[in-house]
């Protein structure tokens, strides 16, 4: 009887403890808005983050989206020329970069090289009682250190995701007709003919703005709840890697069910 | 670190995304969308549309001169009525045909309008009279297997 008690009580703080947190990072991101009016004020704050998160980001984003595209090329090339439809390898490497690829790798790439990077410096300057230094000079730390930070994220990822997709295609583009010899024009034109700008392309940036919004939130929240020691530090930073990469998996399987139904 | 030289890299990186969202925009994907032509809008009754979509292609002599903007089903009569948004620069006759085809042997089904002999042209909302329907396959398969069968239990019969 006591252990099904208990095991009742257990699921019953899991669950509970879920809904708390979720509610804690809603009241979090409806204080980072209120406190966003700085960032107006003083935009060198988020274009100085924007460099850090974003510009240092863009070395792996080109280099993973180049190779994405190769792999793709190869391994669609091989499988389509089955079917004798292996001119078709440009459109099916565009449209899956477009949609899903592009959006999802360049989020999980961004909270691994980004929003740990951020959670980690945050969760130190509150170690190092910096955040608490900045209070006691009447300087909100949300106004001041989050949300530019946040606002460095949601405009980051989207254009890199974009600059990832745009890679991706040129690497299927040069394995494709540079070294399996697909003749260049049918590549493009069926590519052009599948994809789709508002249906594809703006479906995958609307997709790419969610998902940097979650991720950089979690970053940001992260480091902001992190316990003020090493071990906390290094917890957050492992948790915000860990929990992005969920959260972004789980809402681009309902974003896609939402966007492309098929009609 | 130089305020300049980071203002610097954040714009290039900015114009690195623009130029990546242009070469989505113009050389990965059709602006069929962007480039909203003016059009005007005719209905056709189908018995079967197959496996026609919206926004599926609606073609006259092979060139692009619409879309499908709409499929329904008429309880009044139990067919298909396709809607299609047809290009103002193009105008057809009234007696203009419209039937569904497939383009290859598996390809994608469009629309194909054949044009007619009268001097009336077809002005928006209306029907078009003439329609021939989607060619099935499997029909086509099942009637040729049925008129297999039938021939050959006919010989069969014969030679007895």
């Amino acid at each position: 009887m006591k252990t099904i008690l208990q095991g009742v009580e257990f699921i019953g703080r899991q669950v509970t403890d879920r809904l708390i947190l979720l509610g804690a990072i809603c009241r979090f991101l409806i204080s980072i808005l209120l406190m966003s009016a700085m960032c107006l004020r003083r935009p060198w704050l988020v274009v100085r983050e924007v460099y850090f998160i974003g510009v240092l980001s863009l070395l792996i984003i080109v280099v993973s989206g180049l190779f994405v595209g190769l792999v793709l090329g190869l391994q669609m090339y091989d499988t389509l020329e089955r079917f004798g439809s292996g001119d078709g390898v440009g459109m099916v490497v565009a449209l899956a970069l477009v949609r899903e690829l592009g959006p999802v790798l360049s989020a999980l790439l961004f909270s691994s090289r980004a929003g740990s990077a951020v959670t980690a410096e945050i969760g130190l300057m509150k170690a190092t009682e910096q955040l608490n230094a900045l209070e006691m000079m009447a300087i909100q730390p949300l106004a001041r250190v989050i949300a530019p930070r946040f606002w460095a994220g949601v405009i980051s990822l989207p254009l890199l995701n974009v600059i990832f997709c745009a890679l991706g295609v040129f690497g299927g583009y040069l394995v494709a007709v540079q070294l399996l010899g697909v003749d260049a024009g049918t590549f493009w034109s069926q590519m052009q003919n599948a994809v789709d700008f508002r249906q594809d392309v703006v479906n995958g940036i609307i997709k790419s703005v969610i998902f940097a919004v979650a991720v950089s939130l979690i970053a940001v929240y992260e480091g902001y709840s992190a316990v003020a020691t090493a071990e906390g530090v290094s917890r957050a930073t492992t948790r915000t890697v860990v929990v992005s990469a969920l959260v972004v998996l789980a809402l681009d399987f309902v974003l896609t069910a939402f966007m492309f139904r098929g009609f | 670190m130089n305020r300049t030289l980071v203002d610097l890299w954040v714009g290039f990186f900015v114009a690195l995304g623009m130029a990546a969202v242009v070469f989505l925009a113009l050389k990965v994907a059709n602006q069929s969308s962007f480039r909203a032509a003016p059009s005007y809008e005719v209905h056709a009754y189908f018995t079967n549309i197959g496996g026609l979509k919206m926004r599926s292609p609606v073609k006259s002599a092979g060139v692009v001169v619409g879309r499908v903007t709409d499929i329904q089903l008429d309880t009044s009569n139990y067919q298909a009525k396709v809607s299609m948004a047809l290009d103002n620069r193009y105008e057809f006759s009234v007696d203009s045909s419209a039937s569904i085809i497939t383009s290859g042997l598996l390809g994608e089904q469009y629309v194909g309008l054949d044009v007619g002999a009268e001097e009336d042209m077809l002005k928006a909302g209306d029907t078009i009279e003439f329609t021939s329907s989607a060619l099935l396959l499997e029909k086509l398969i099942g009637e040729f297997g049925l008129n297999k069968a039938t021939s050959t239990s006919a010989e069969e019969t014969n030679h007895e």
